[in-house]
């Protein structure tokens, strides 16, 4: 595992979130770059900004709510924490 | 595609969950007879879901004082206080919030919904950084929808969270605002007050503070949360409600910031909605007197609330984590979270069904709310049956 602040390729960045989702999300979802946030997951809204707010500690960035909003594949999420962790402002 | 298919599967999810059972999001009283009493299917049902935590609903000051401002002042304001006028009960009330919290000036909103949705979007602006407890109120998610300030959530109840995540915004521009509650609405814990003061002093942020469901109920003088913990003057602004300790609707804001009362210009949610009507502000002026003068109030809601979490504590339910008016019972899954419920208005106890996602840490509950109205025999009872259906479903041990 990569030391916690060090900027990522964004393929780590989504192999890592791929890797803490699968204990989290309902038995017989596959997750993937792909795979939607909000309806492909299997978790509700509030798991999923819980979710957030572990990746949050994670990769130490805030991902603020509205990034959240914008963001529906795991492969869009991994991009905004690409960025954040680049240029946090 | 129809318009409401967005909402299938959330109509499917309900409809699985309730099969033959009530609807919990559409219950009908047939007629409120009191502070804990109401028909319902033609039966008498014990009212333990109401938020009614000092039972001022029905009381006769407060009737009268609304009746007298109806007659005197009419049925309605017909619009906004910026359009239409503020009415000289308005500015009254208004005065002795603040004077009740201390206060440089307070502001009230047509509901607890708009103060904070008010409140919180219009301080939190672009640029701002908004950190709010996880566990927030639904008001307080909506005010972060509409503000145009970052958003952050921190861990429920975390103060050591907070500043970490304060600790992350080092260096970028923007003021700092953390919104936390007084008691939260769905297992009734209290917030770590002190030490989230301690934090807004040290990163130098501002803090709002929810008292919703601690107004009347907290602090020697009932003045939530804030006044117990000892740090009124770190809470740069208090938000409350009319609708639950004062028996009415409406909310309210107040603050010793001296540029508050510009909110009154450009805080939306205030600005473009119909002010309070005189019967309200009648009867939330009375209220608000009882509550200040008659402290045996806040005494026996306590009393009552330990009474009904002690008890169903011994009986073997997993309860919140502090006795105070919200009771709140975790169940083992939604389905029998709803069957229980259904079974206790069968058996004559109305109380609150609380399923993910508005509740924390995907908690499916059963909650109670007490009143000072309430006596011991109708508390006693409520445990009995509810004892029993816990029993009957399962949901703790048999004797």
């Amino acid at each position: 595992m990569a030391a916690q602040g060090a900027i990522l390729d964004r393929g780590r960045i989504e192999a890592e979130i791929i890797s803490m989702l699968s204990g989290r999300v309902p038995g017989g979802v596959n997750v993937s770059a792909d795979t939607q946030i909000v309806r492909g997951l299997g978790l509700d809204s509030v798991a999923i900004l819980d979710f957030i707010m572990d990746l949050e500690d994670r990769f130490d960035v805030s991902i603020p709510l509205d990034r959240v909003a914008e963001v529906q594949t795991i492969a869009e999420l991994s991009g905004a924490v690409e960025a954040l962790m680049r240029a946090p402002g | 595609m129809s318009l409401f298919a967005k909402f299938d599967e959330i109509r499917a999810g309900v409809e699985l969950l309730l099969g033959s059972v009530r609807n919990p999001f559409d219950v009908r009283f047939d007629k409120v007879l009191a502070p804990t009493e109401a028909l319902l299917g033609g039966r008498t049902v014990l009212l333990f879901g109401t938020n009614n935590y000092l039972g001022l609903t029905f009381d006769a000051a407060c009737i009268e004082a609304s009746m007298q401002a109806l007659e005197e002042g009419g049925t309605g304001t017909t619009g906004s206080r910026i359009a239409n006028g503020t009415y000289s009960d308005h500015a009254q009330l208004e005065r002795r919030i603040a004077e009740f919290y201390g206060k440089r000036s307070a502001m009230i909103f047509s509901t607890g919904y708009q103060a904070n949705l008010g409140l919180i979007s219009t301080l939190a602006g672009r640029g701002d950084h908004l950190l709010i407890d996880a566990d927030s109120h639904a008001s307080i998610y909506d005010a972060s929808k509409l503000s145009t300030a970052e958003v952050i959530r921190f861990r429920h109840n975390d103060p050591e969270d907070l500043a970490h995540r304060l600790r992350r915004l080092k260096g970028r521009p923007g003021n700092r605002i953390i919104v936390t509650e007084g008691i939260f609405s769905m297992l009734g814990d209290t917030a770590p007050l002190r030490e989230i003061a301690a934090i807004k002093r040290e990163m130098g942020a501002w803090l709002i503070v929810d008292e919703a469901h601690s107004l009347g109920i907290l602090g020697a003088h009932g003045r939530g949360l804030s006044e117990a913990a000892g740090v009124e003057g770190d809470v740069d602004f208090v938000v409350g409600t009319f609708s639950k300790s004062l028996g009415a609707v409406g909310g309210f804001a107040a603050s010793d910031v001296p540029d508050f009362d510009l909110l009154r210009i450009v805080c939306r949610p205030y600005m473009f909605t119909a002010s309070l009507p005189p019967a309200v502000i009648g009867s939330v002026t009375a209220a608000l007197r009882r509550l200040s003068t008659d402290k045996s109030l806040a005494a026996r809601v306590l009393s009552n609330s330990r009474r009904l979490y002690e008890k169903l504590a011994q009986a073997g339910f997993k309860v919140g984590p502090e006795p105070n008016p919200i009771v709140a019972v975790k169940m083992p899954d939604r389905e029998r979270a709803a069957v229980f419920w259904n079974r206790l208005i069968d058996e004559g106890v109305y109380v609150n069904l609380a399923l993910p996602p508005a509740t924390p840490g995907s908690l499916s509950l059963i909650r109670s709310s007490v009143s000072s109205a309430h006596t011991e025999v109708q508390i006693d009872r409520a445990v009995s049956i509810m004892s029993a259906v816990g029993r009957e479903l399962g949901v703790i041990a048999a004797r």
